[in-house]
Protein backbone atom coordinates (compact mmCIF):
# COMPACT_ATOMS: atom_id res chain seq x y z
CA UNK A 1 0.00 0.00 0.00
CA UNK A 2 2.79 2.37 0.98
CA UNK A 3 4.47 1.71 -2.33
CA UNK A 4 1.28 2.35 -4.33
CA UNK A 5 0.73 5.61 -2.54
CA UNK A 6 4.36 6.64 -2.98
CA UNK A 7 4.20 5.94 -6.72
CA UNK A 8 0.98 7.92 -7.05
CA UNK A 9 2.40 10.85 -5.11
CA UNK A 10 5.52 10.65 -7.22
CA UNK A 11 3.50 11.19 -10.37
CA UNK A 12 1.92 14.22 -8.73
CA UNK A 13 5.28 15.47 -7.58
CA UNK A 14 6.64 15.20 -11.12
CA UNK A 15 4.06 17.77 -12.15
CA UNK A 16 5.11 19.92 -9.18
CA UNK A 17 8.75 19.63 -10.30
CA UNK A 18 7.85 20.52 -13.87
CA UNK A 19 6.16 23.75 -12.75
CA UNK A 20 9.05 24.52 -10.43
CA UNK A 21 11.87 24.04 -12.94
CA UNK A 22 10.18 25.69 -15.90
CA UNK A 23 9.01 28.64 -13.79
CA UNK A 24 12.56 29.27 -12.65
CA UNK A 25 13.88 28.89 -16.18
CA UNK A 26 11.52 31.60 -17.44
CA UNK A 27 11.28 33.93 -14.45
CA UNK A 28 14.98 34.31 -13.64
CA UNK A 29 15.80 36.00 -16.99
CA UNK A 30 12.40 37.72 -17.25
CA UNK A 31 13.00 39.21 -13.80
CA UNK A 32 16.16 40.83 -15.10
CA UNK A 33 14.23 42.45 -17.96
CA UNK A 34 11.61 43.82 -15.56
CA UNK A 35 14.38 44.93 -13.21
CA UNK A 36 16.07 46.94 -15.97
CA UNK A 37 12.68 48.43 -16.76
CA UNK A 38 12.16 49.45 -13.14
CA UNK A 39 15.61 51.05 -13.07
CA UNK A 40 15.31 52.75 -16.45
CA UNK A 41 16.06 56.44 -16.66
CA UNK A 42 13.26 56.71 -19.21
CA UNK A 43 10.29 57.57 -17.01
CA UNK A 44 7.45 55.94 -19.03
CA UNK A 45 9.23 52.58 -19.00
CA UNK A 46 10.07 52.89 -15.33
CA UNK A 47 6.52 53.79 -14.35
CA UNK A 48 5.14 50.98 -16.48
CA UNK A 49 7.51 48.40 -14.98
CA UNK A 50 6.93 49.47 -11.42
CA UNK A 51 3.16 49.61 -11.99
CA UNK A 52 3.25 46.09 -13.39
CA UNK A 53 5.24 44.84 -10.40
CA UNK A 54 2.75 46.54 -8.10
CA UNK A 55 -0.22 44.79 -9.72
CA UNK A 56 1.43 41.38 -9.76
CA UNK A 57 2.79 41.57 -6.24
CA UNK A 58 -0.37 43.19 -4.97
CA UNK A 59 -2.80 40.45 -6.05
CA UNK A 60 -2.90 36.77 -5.11
CA UNK A 61 -1.14 34.32 -7.39
CA UNK A 62 -4.25 32.16 -7.23
CA UNK A 63 -6.31 34.95 -8.75
CA UNK A 64 -3.70 35.47 -11.44
CA UNK A 65 -3.85 31.78 -12.32
CA UNK A 66 -7.62 31.94 -12.66
CA UNK A 67 -7.55 35.10 -14.77
CA UNK A 68 -4.86 33.80 -17.13
CA UNK A 69 -6.59 30.45 -17.57
CA UNK A 70 -10.22 31.55 -17.77
CA UNK A 71 -9.79 35.17 -18.80
CA UNK A 72 -9.13 34.76 -22.52
CA UNK A 73 -12.20 32.56 -22.90
CA UNK A 74 -14.57 34.56 -20.71
CA UNK A 75 -13.51 38.03 -21.75
CA UNK A 76 -12.31 37.67 -25.32
CA UNK A 77 -14.08 34.50 -26.35
CA UNK A 78 -10.82 32.79 -27.27
CA UNK A 79 -9.98 29.16 -26.66
CA UNK A 80 -8.22 28.73 -23.35
CA UNK A 81 -4.58 27.75 -23.45
CA UNK A 82 -3.57 24.38 -22.04
CA UNK A 83 -3.64 24.25 -18.24
CA UNK A 84 0.07 23.77 -17.91
CA UNK A 85 0.81 26.70 -20.21
CA UNK A 86 -1.48 28.99 -18.23
CA UNK A 87 0.18 27.80 -15.04
CA UNK A 88 3.66 28.52 -16.34
CA UNK A 89 2.67 31.94 -17.66
CA UNK A 90 1.12 32.94 -14.34
CA UNK A 91 3.95 31.57 -12.21
CA UNK A 92 6.72 32.95 -14.42
CA UNK A 93 5.29 36.45 -14.47
CA UNK A 94 4.57 36.39 -10.75
CA UNK A 95 8.01 35.19 -9.75
CA UNK A 96 9.77 37.40 -12.28
CA UNK A 97 8.26 40.41 -10.51
CA UNK A 98 9.53 39.28 -7.12
CA UNK A 99 12.93 38.44 -8.59
CA UNK A 100 13.12 41.82 -10.31
CA UNK A 101 12.87 43.59 -6.97
CA UNK A 102 15.53 41.34 -5.46
CA UNK A 103 17.79 42.04 -8.44
CA UNK A 104 17.14 45.76 -8.16
CA UNK A 105 18.05 45.76 -4.49
CA UNK A 106 21.22 43.82 -5.27
CA UNK A 107 22.27 46.04 -8.16
CA UNK A 108 21.60 49.25 -6.26
CA UNK A 109 23.64 47.99 -3.32
CA UNK A 110 26.83 47.79 -5.38
CA UNK A 111 28.97 50.84 -4.56
CA UNK A 112 29.13 53.49 -7.28
CA UNK A 113 32.91 53.25 -7.12
CA UNK A 114 32.76 49.84 -8.78
CA UNK A 115 31.03 51.34 -11.82
CA UNK A 116 33.35 54.32 -11.86
CA UNK A 117 36.43 52.12 -11.65
CA UNK A 118 35.17 50.24 -14.69
CA UNK A 119 34.36 53.48 -16.50
CA UNK A 120 37.76 55.07 -16.04
CA UNK A 121 39.31 51.83 -17.27
CA UNK A 122 37.47 52.32 -20.55
CA UNK A 123 34.93 49.54 -20.11
CA UNK A 124 31.56 49.68 -21.80
CA UNK A 125 28.34 49.61 -19.77
CA UNK A 126 27.76 46.01 -20.77
CA UNK A 127 31.27 44.99 -19.73
CA UNK A 128 30.91 46.74 -16.40
CA UNK A 129 27.67 44.90 -15.74
CA UNK A 130 28.85 41.48 -16.86
CA UNK A 131 32.45 41.52 -15.67
CA UNK A 132 32.26 43.57 -12.49
CA UNK A 133 28.77 43.99 -11.11
CA UNK A 134 26.99 40.72 -11.91
CA UNK A 135 28.91 38.30 -9.71
CA UNK A 136 28.86 40.72 -6.80
CA UNK A 137 25.10 41.05 -7.21
CA UNK A 138 24.64 37.27 -7.35
CA UNK A 139 26.57 36.91 -4.12
CA UNK A 140 24.45 39.54 -2.42
CA UNK A 141 21.06 38.24 -3.56
CA UNK A 142 21.66 34.57 -2.88
CA UNK A 143 19.89 34.57 0.49
CA UNK A 144 16.70 36.37 -0.63
CA UNK A 145 16.65 34.27 -3.81
CA UNK A 146 16.77 31.06 -1.83
CA UNK A 147 13.77 32.31 0.12
CA UNK A 148 11.79 32.89 -3.07
CA UNK A 149 12.84 29.62 -4.64
CA UNK A 150 11.74 27.65 -1.59
CA UNK A 151 8.45 29.54 -1.54
CA UNK A 152 7.98 28.64 -5.20
CA UNK A 153 8.23 24.92 -4.41
CA UNK A 154 5.29 25.28 -2.05
CA UNK A 155 3.34 27.74 -4.25
CA UNK A 156 3.17 25.15 -7.03
CA UNK A 157 0.32 23.61 -5.06
CA UNK A 158 -1.83 26.57 -6.09
CA UNK A 159 -1.90 25.25 -9.66
CA UNK A 160 -4.59 22.77 -8.71
CA UNK A 161 -7.05 25.62 -8.80
CA UNK A 162 -6.95 25.38 -12.59
CA UNK A 163 -6.79 21.61 -12.59
CA UNK A 164 -3.12 20.72 -12.47
CA UNK A 165 -2.73 17.34 -10.82
CA UNK A 166 0.15 18.20 -8.50
CA UNK A 167 1.33 16.39 -5.43
CA UNK A 168 -1.18 17.66 -2.86
CA UNK A 169 -4.09 16.80 -5.11
CA UNK A 170 -2.65 13.36 -5.68
CA UNK A 171 -2.46 12.89 -1.91
CA UNK A 172 -5.96 14.16 -1.39
CA UNK A 173 -7.31 11.55 -3.80
CA UNK A 174 -6.76 8.93 -1.15
CA UNK A 175 -9.17 10.56 1.29
CA UNK A 176 -12.02 9.18 -0.80
CA UNK A 177 -10.59 5.74 -0.19
CA UNK A 178 -10.53 6.46 3.52
CA UNK A 179 -6.83 7.21 3.81
CA UNK A 180 -5.72 10.47 5.38
CA UNK A 181 -2.01 9.83 5.80
CA UNK A 182 -1.08 10.15 2.08
CA UNK A 183 -2.07 13.82 2.25
CA UNK A 184 0.20 14.34 5.22
CA UNK A 185 2.86 12.27 3.47
CA UNK A 186 3.01 14.86 0.66
CA UNK A 187 4.66 17.14 3.21
CA UNK A 188 7.64 14.79 3.21
CA UNK A 189 8.11 15.37 -0.52
CA UNK A 190 8.25 19.12 0.01
CA UNK A 191 10.55 18.79 2.99
CA UNK A 192 13.03 16.52 1.25
CA UNK A 193 13.10 18.63 -1.89
CA UNK A 194 13.48 21.90 0.00
CA UNK A 195 16.16 20.28 2.12
CA UNK A 196 18.06 19.56 -1.08
CA UNK A 197 17.60 23.16 -2.25
CA UNK A 198 18.83 24.49 1.07
CA UNK A 199 21.98 22.40 0.75
CA UNK A 200 22.42 23.59 -2.84
CA UNK A 201 22.13 27.25 -1.89
CA UNK A 202 24.52 26.67 0.99
CA UNK A 203 27.04 25.27 -1.47
CA UNK A 204 26.60 28.22 -3.82
CA UNK A 205 27.09 30.62 -0.96
CA UNK A 206 30.25 28.80 0.04
CA UNK A 207 31.50 28.83 -3.52
CA UNK A 208 31.17 32.62 -3.60
CA UNK A 209 32.72 33.12 -0.18
CA UNK A 210 36.20 33.33 -1.71
CA UNK A 211 35.68 37.08 -2.12
CA UNK A 212 34.17 39.77 0.03
CA UNK A 213 32.15 42.69 -1.17
CA UNK B 1 52.98 71.89 -26.68
CA UNK B 2 51.74 70.93 -23.21
CA UNK B 3 50.52 67.36 -22.86
CA UNK B 4 47.40 68.58 -21.06
CA UNK B 5 45.64 71.87 -21.49
CA UNK B 6 42.48 72.73 -19.59
CA UNK B 7 40.62 75.85 -20.64
CA UNK B 8 37.93 77.61 -18.64
CA UNK B 9 36.35 74.45 -17.27
CA UNK B 10 32.98 74.99 -15.62
CA UNK B 11 30.75 72.62 -13.75
CA UNK B 12 27.69 73.16 -11.56
CA UNK B 13 25.35 70.88 -9.71
CA UNK B 14 21.90 72.38 -9.62
CA UNK B 15 22.33 75.98 -8.54
CA UNK B 16 25.79 75.42 -7.05
CA UNK B 17 28.74 76.34 -9.24
CA UNK B 18 31.51 73.97 -8.23
CA UNK B 19 34.00 74.88 -10.93
CA UNK B 20 33.81 78.50 -12.04
CA UNK B 21 36.25 78.48 -14.92
CA UNK B 22 39.46 76.58 -14.29
CA UNK B 23 42.42 76.76 -16.68
CA UNK B 24 45.86 75.25 -16.42
CA UNK B 25 48.32 73.25 -18.44
CA UNK B 26 50.77 70.49 -17.75
CA UNK B 27 53.96 69.43 -19.50
CA UNK B 28 54.97 65.83 -20.14
CA UNK B 29 56.55 64.34 -17.01
CA UNK B 30 55.35 67.09 -14.69
CA UNK B 31 53.61 66.41 -11.42
CA UNK B 32 50.78 68.72 -10.46
CA UNK B 33 49.49 68.78 -6.91
CA UNK B 34 46.07 70.24 -6.25
CA UNK B 35 45.41 71.33 -2.70
CA UNK B 36 42.44 73.05 -1.14
CA UNK B 37 39.78 72.52 1.47
CA UNK B 38 36.78 70.24 1.04
CA UNK B 39 34.23 71.71 -1.33
CA UNK B 40 36.82 73.76 -3.20
CA UNK B 41 36.14 71.78 -6.38
CA UNK B 42 39.39 69.86 -6.62
CA UNK B 43 37.79 66.43 -6.73
CA UNK B 44 35.18 67.63 -9.20
CA UNK B 45 37.99 68.91 -11.41
CA UNK B 46 39.63 65.49 -11.35
CA UNK B 47 36.32 63.78 -12.04
CA UNK B 48 35.74 66.09 -15.02
CA UNK B 49 39.14 65.15 -16.42
CA UNK B 50 38.12 61.50 -16.22
CA UNK B 51 34.66 62.24 -17.61
CA UNK B 52 32.95 60.91 -14.52
CA UNK B 53 31.30 64.32 -14.57
CA UNK B 54 30.41 66.14 -17.75
CA UNK B 55 31.71 69.70 -17.69
CA UNK B 56 29.16 72.40 -18.51
CA UNK B 57 31.68 74.41 -20.47
CA UNK B 58 35.34 74.57 -21.30
CA UNK B 59 37.93 72.48 -23.09
CA UNK B 60 40.16 69.58 -22.17
CA UNK B 61 42.96 69.08 -24.68
CA UNK B 62 45.50 66.26 -24.72
CA UNK B 63 48.40 67.01 -27.06
CA UNK B 64 46.24 69.70 -28.59
CA UNK B 65 43.28 67.44 -29.27
CA UNK B 66 39.91 68.36 -27.79
CA UNK B 67 38.46 65.49 -25.77
CA UNK B 68 35.00 66.65 -24.72
CA UNK B 69 32.34 64.98 -26.79
CA UNK B 70 28.66 64.20 -26.73
CA UNK B 71 29.13 60.68 -27.99
CA UNK B 72 29.24 58.06 -25.27
CA UNK B 73 31.59 55.92 -27.31
CA UNK B 74 34.03 58.79 -27.87
CA UNK B 75 33.97 59.64 -24.19
CA UNK B 76 34.84 56.04 -23.40
CA UNK B 77 37.77 56.18 -25.80
CA UNK B 78 38.94 59.58 -24.57
CA UNK B 79 38.94 58.41 -20.97
CA UNK B 80 41.88 56.20 -21.82
CA UNK B 81 44.12 59.28 -22.01
CA UNK B 82 43.66 59.54 -18.25
CA UNK B 83 44.04 57.09 -15.42
CA UNK B 84 42.37 57.59 -12.08
CA UNK B 85 43.31 56.21 -8.70
CA UNK B 86 40.44 56.57 -6.26
CA UNK B 87 40.52 57.49 -2.62
CA UNK B 88 38.96 54.17 -1.62
CA UNK B 89 40.76 52.00 -4.20
CA UNK B 90 37.65 50.43 -5.77
CA UNK B 91 39.39 47.19 -6.62
CA UNK B 92 37.15 44.48 -8.05
CA UNK B 93 36.63 42.15 -5.07
CA UNK B 94 35.95 38.98 -7.03
CA UNK B 95 39.21 39.07 -8.95
CA UNK B 96 42.78 38.35 -7.91
CA UNK B 97 45.33 41.13 -7.85
CA UNK B 98 46.64 40.06 -11.24
CA UNK B 99 43.18 39.86 -12.79
CA UNK B 100 42.33 43.31 -11.43
CA UNK B 101 45.24 44.64 -13.45
CA UNK B 102 44.69 42.60 -16.62
CA UNK B 103 40.89 42.84 -16.83
CA UNK B 104 40.56 46.17 -18.63
CA UNK B 105 43.46 45.63 -21.08
CA UNK B 106 42.07 42.17 -21.94
CA UNK B 107 38.66 43.65 -22.65
CA UNK B 108 40.18 46.33 -24.88
CA UNK B 109 42.01 43.62 -26.83
CA UNK B 110 44.78 45.95 -27.95
CA UNK B 111 47.50 43.43 -27.10
CA UNK B 112 47.81 39.63 -26.99
CA UNK B 113 46.94 38.00 -23.67
CA UNK B 114 50.48 36.93 -22.73
CA UNK B 115 51.81 40.43 -23.36
CA UNK B 116 49.11 41.90 -21.11
CA UNK B 117 50.02 39.40 -18.41
CA UNK B 118 53.74 40.15 -18.68
CA UNK B 119 53.10 43.85 -18.44
CA UNK B 120 50.80 43.40 -15.45
CA UNK B 121 53.36 41.29 -13.64
CA UNK B 122 56.08 43.86 -14.21
CA UNK B 123 53.79 46.67 -12.99
CA UNK B 124 52.98 44.70 -9.87
CA UNK B 125 56.68 44.21 -9.31
CA UNK B 126 57.16 47.93 -9.74
CA UNK B 127 54.65 48.64 -6.96
CA UNK B 128 56.21 45.93 -4.80
CA UNK B 129 53.45 43.36 -4.93
CA UNK B 130 55.01 40.44 -6.82
CA UNK B 131 54.24 38.20 -3.85
CA UNK B 132 50.54 39.06 -3.93
CA UNK B 133 49.51 38.47 -7.53
CA UNK B 134 47.15 35.63 -6.62
CA UNK B 135 45.69 37.27 -3.51
CA UNK B 136 42.19 38.72 -3.41
CA UNK B 137 41.65 42.36 -2.42
CA UNK B 138 40.22 41.53 1.01
CA UNK B 139 43.45 39.77 1.87
CA UNK B 140 45.44 42.96 1.37
CA UNK B 141 46.06 45.97 3.55
CA UNK B 142 44.75 49.34 2.39
CA UNK B 143 48.19 50.41 1.24
CA UNK B 144 48.60 47.24 -0.78
CA UNK B 145 45.16 47.66 -2.31
CA UNK B 146 46.00 51.19 -3.31
CA UNK B 147 49.22 50.03 -4.93
CA UNK B 148 47.24 47.44 -6.92
CA UNK B 149 44.92 50.24 -7.99
CA UNK B 150 47.92 52.22 -9.21
CA UNK B 151 49.20 49.23 -11.20
CA UNK B 152 45.70 48.73 -12.61
CA UNK B 153 45.55 52.33 -13.81
CA UNK B 154 49.05 52.13 -15.30
CA UNK B 155 48.22 48.99 -17.25
CA UNK B 156 46.37 51.10 -19.80
CA UNK B 157 49.30 53.48 -20.37
CA UNK B 158 47.42 56.68 -19.58
CA UNK B 159 49.07 59.92 -20.66
CA UNK B 160 48.08 61.55 -17.40
CA UNK B 161 47.63 59.62 -14.17
CA UNK B 162 45.28 61.23 -11.65
CA UNK B 163 45.09 60.53 -7.94
CA UNK B 164 42.09 61.55 -5.85
CA UNK B 165 43.40 61.84 -2.30
CA UNK B 166 45.18 58.51 -2.63
CA UNK B 167 46.14 58.22 1.03
CA UNK B 168 43.08 59.69 2.73
CA UNK B 169 41.50 56.30 3.41
CA UNK B 170 44.73 54.80 4.74
CA UNK B 171 46.07 54.39 8.24
CA UNK B 172 48.94 56.81 8.76
CA UNK B 173 51.57 54.06 8.80
CA UNK B 174 50.43 52.89 5.36
CA UNK B 175 50.56 56.21 3.53
CA UNK B 176 54.32 56.05 3.12
CA UNK B 177 54.34 52.99 0.87
CA UNK B 178 51.80 54.59 -1.48
CA UNK B 179 53.63 57.91 -1.58
CA UNK B 180 56.90 56.06 -2.33
CA UNK B 181 55.25 54.42 -5.33
CA UNK B 182 54.04 57.80 -6.59
CA UNK B 183 57.54 59.21 -6.12
CA UNK B 184 58.91 56.25 -8.09
CA UNK B 185 56.50 57.05 -10.92
CA UNK B 186 57.79 60.61 -11.04
CA UNK B 187 61.29 59.26 -11.55
CA UNK B 188 59.93 57.32 -14.51
CA UNK B 189 58.67 60.55 -15.99
CA UNK B 190 54.97 59.84 -15.46
CA UNK B 191 52.73 62.86 -15.87
CA UNK B 192 50.55 63.05 -12.80
CA UNK B 193 47.88 65.11 -11.10
CA UNK B 194 47.62 64.47 -7.38
CA UNK B 195 44.78 65.85 -5.31
CA UNK B 196 46.09 65.55 -1.79
CA UNK B 197 45.94 66.66 1.82
CA UNK B 198 49.55 65.60 2.36
CA UNK B 199 51.15 69.04 2.25
CA UNK B 200 54.69 67.79 2.82
CA UNK B 201 54.28 65.29 0.04
CA UNK B 202 52.79 67.87 -2.32
CA UNK B 203 55.69 70.14 -1.55
CA UNK B 204 58.35 67.53 -2.18
CA UNK B 205 57.00 65.70 -5.21
CA UNK B 206 55.15 68.36 -7.20
CA UNK B 207 56.57 70.54 -9.96
CA UNK B 208 53.49 72.70 -9.92
CA UNK B 209 51.00 73.33 -7.12
CA UNK B 210 47.48 74.61 -7.56
CA UNK B 211 45.57 75.90 -4.56
CA UNK B 212 41.84 75.83 -5.23
CA UNK B 213 39.21 77.73 -3.32
CA UNK B 214 35.52 78.11 -4.11
CA UNK B 215 35.76 76.68 -7.59
CA UNK B 216 38.64 78.78 -8.88
CA UNK B 217 42.40 78.49 -8.91
CA UNK B 218 43.30 80.87 -6.14
CA UNK B 219 47.03 80.46 -6.50
CA UNK B 220 49.41 78.45 -8.63
CA UNK B 221 53.14 78.13 -9.00
CA UNK B 222 56.13 76.08 -7.92
CA UNK B 223 55.87 74.40 -4.50
CA UNK B 224 58.30 76.99 -3.08
CA UNK B 225 56.22 79.86 -4.39
CA UNK B 226 52.87 78.53 -3.17
CA UNK B 227 53.97 77.07 0.16
CA UNK B 228 56.71 79.50 1.21
CA UNK B 229 55.70 82.76 -0.43
CA UNK B 230 51.94 82.63 -0.98
CA UNK B 231 50.63 85.85 -2.45
CA UNK B 232 46.96 85.40 -1.68
CA UNK B 233 45.55 85.87 1.78
CA UNK B 234 43.24 82.86 1.29
CA UNK B 235 46.22 80.62 0.52
CA UNK B 236 48.03 81.85 3.60
CA UNK B 237 45.01 81.15 5.78
CA UNK B 238 44.60 77.69 4.30
CA UNK B 239 48.26 76.81 4.80
CA UNK B 240 48.19 78.07 8.37
CA UNK B 241 45.15 75.87 9.03
CA UNK B 242 46.79 72.87 7.42
CA UNK B 243 49.88 73.32 9.54
CA UNK B 244 47.89 73.54 12.73
CA UNK B 245 46.55 70.08 12.13
CA UNK B 246 49.99 68.59 12.66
Amino acid sequence: MFLTVTMELMSGFLETLKIFILTLAFSIPLGLVICFGSMSRWTPLRVLSRGFVWVIRGTPLMLQLIIIFFGPGLILGLTAMPRITATLVAFSINYACYFSEIYRGGIESIPRGQYEAGQVLGMTKGQIFRKIVLLQVIKRILAPMSNEVITLVKDTSLARVIGIYEVIWSGEQFIRKGLLWPLLYTGVFYLVFNGGLTVLFGKLEKKLSYFRG
Amino acid sequence: MPILQVNNLKKGFGSTDVLKGVSFSLEQGQVLSIIGSSGSGKTTLLRCLNFLETPDAGEILINGKELLSNSEEEVRQNRLHFGLVFQDFNLFPQYTVLKNVTLAPSLLKQHPADEIREKALSLLEQVGLSQKVDAYPWQLSGGQQQRVAIARALALNPEVLCFDEPTSALDPELTGEVLRVIRGLKERNTTMIVVTHEMEFAKSVADVVIYMAEGVIEETGTPEAVFDHPRSEKTRAFLRGAQERF
